[in-house]
């Protein structure tokens, strides 16, 4: 199952370099560097949508540095320091597709919607985050250095 | 020939030592939920099994037969069934878990009206058949009938799903005993099913527990009684084996 998913996925990232000239969602290297909107996201709102448990699910398995973390998740590295670590290209692909990196990541991909199984109706073919919540996101992670 | 049993052996052990010992979710509760459990005078699965122990000794359906008519007074020849089960149904040629095979039970012998999965008959029923297995170590049957069915559920339990894309395994294998936001990640047992969740207020069966679990990763749930339940329920089974019964159960 989970060959043919990654199979499924190499097929995609093929397809996504066939098609030429260089889109919002292009991967080079380990990074996403260009803004899926084309324009930098708002760090408050990135950091208001990380605190947010049902939006982002971030923090269920993060640790951030947001105060109170007795009810954050510990599955996954601590994201403070992670702008000091990561571009904001680099962050930008680990949260649109972190599967791309490592095809057994529990990161769920947050902008990508191919080779899901199962979606419930309520969420098939839409990503978790639109691209404008996600570089939100990536601009209030790159202030954490 | 004696150097490929030696590899065997190797592999073996390797992948003992990489997986943890076998934990009921009972070790991570806090201390006044345990203590819940413990009390059979503040357990409310309790309720749900006296009701059920009443049950068996009811005569139900057209053709005048109480369970205990056949079984046994007291649940009789049936404790330690909770850990016996899903088991290979001759009949339907396919595997059962417990709720299933009551609901046999009652339209093939008893011809009594089928008590939906969920409903509270049922519950009270298959919480009364795992009080009379409780300290019974979990056996799923060494059938090869069923060796189809539970290999399709461990691939199932591996397989991503929803629109979070995650897979039973990536939690309750590879990430037990961590934290998903401030809540412990069990190993996910089920030697403990219906069990009494403080977070539904109310006594439920496994498949309803997998049905949130799906719920929880954004993808559409398996209808209650569907193979690929029975199927997740086998290799479940087959994961807890050893663990002793403990239904009803209270969980947070």
């Amino acid at each position: 199952m989970t060959s043919s998913a990654d199979a499924l996925r190499a097929a995609a990232a093929a397809l996504a370099l066939l098609a030429g000239p260089a889109t919002a969602a292009e991967i080079v290297g380990d990074a996403m560097p260009a803004s899926l909107t084309g324009a930098a996201g708002d760090p408050d709102r990135g950091r208001a949508l990380v605190a947010d448990r049902q939006a982002s699910l971030c923090i269920l398995c993060h640790t951030a540095p947001l105060g109170d973390r007795r009810f954050q998740g510990d599955l996954a590295p601590d994201l403070a320091g992670v702008g000091a670590r990561l571009s904001d290209g680099q962050i930008r692909l680990r949260v649109a597709d972190a599967r791309r990196l490592n095809g057994q990541t529990i990161m769920p991909p947050y902008l990508s919607v191919e080779a899901r199984q199962r979606v419930g109706p309520a969420f098939r073919d839409k990503p978790i985050l639109t691209p404008a919540q996600i570089e939100d996101i990536v601009a209030w992670l790159a202030t954490l250095k | 020939m004696r150097f490929p049993l030696a590899g065997l052996a190797f592999v073996a052990a390797t992948a003992a030592l990489a997986q943890a010992p076998k934990r009921s979710g009972f070790e991570d509760m806090s201390p006044a939920t345990q203590a819940m459990q413990r009390d059979d005078a503040a357990n409310p699965g309790l309720f749900f099994a006296l009701d059920g122990k009443a049950a068996f000794a009811r005569v139900e359906g057209a053709a005048g037969r109480s369970c205990a008519d056949c079984h046994g007074a007291d649940g009789g020849g049936l404790k330690g069934v909770a850990a016996r089960y899903p088991a290979f149904d001759e009949r339907s040629g396919a595997p059962v878990d417990l709720a299933g095979r009551v609901e046999i039970c009652r339209r093939e012998h008893q011809q009594a009206p089928a008590w939906p999965r969920e409903s509270r008959p049922m519950l009270a029923m298959t919480a009364y058949l795992g009080l009379i297995s409780r300290g019974a170590a979990m056996a799923p049957p060494d059938d090869p009938r069923l060796a189809t069915a539970r290999e399709r559920g461990r691939a199932l339990f591996t397989t991503r799903l929803g629109q979070l894309d995650l897979a039973c395994a990536q939690c309750h294998d590879d990430n037990a005993g961590r934290r998903l936001g401030g809540a412990l990640i069990p190993q996910g047992h089920v030697n403990n099913y219906p069990a009494y969740r403080l977070e539904w207020q109310a006594v439920g069966s496994l498949q309803r527990r997998i049905r949130n679990c799906m719920t929880g990763v954004r993808a559409e749930p398996f209808p209650a009684g569907a193979a690929e339940l029975i199927e997740l329920e086998l290799w479940l089974a087959e994961r807890s084996r050893g663990l002793p019964v403990e239904t009803p159960s209270v969980r947070p």
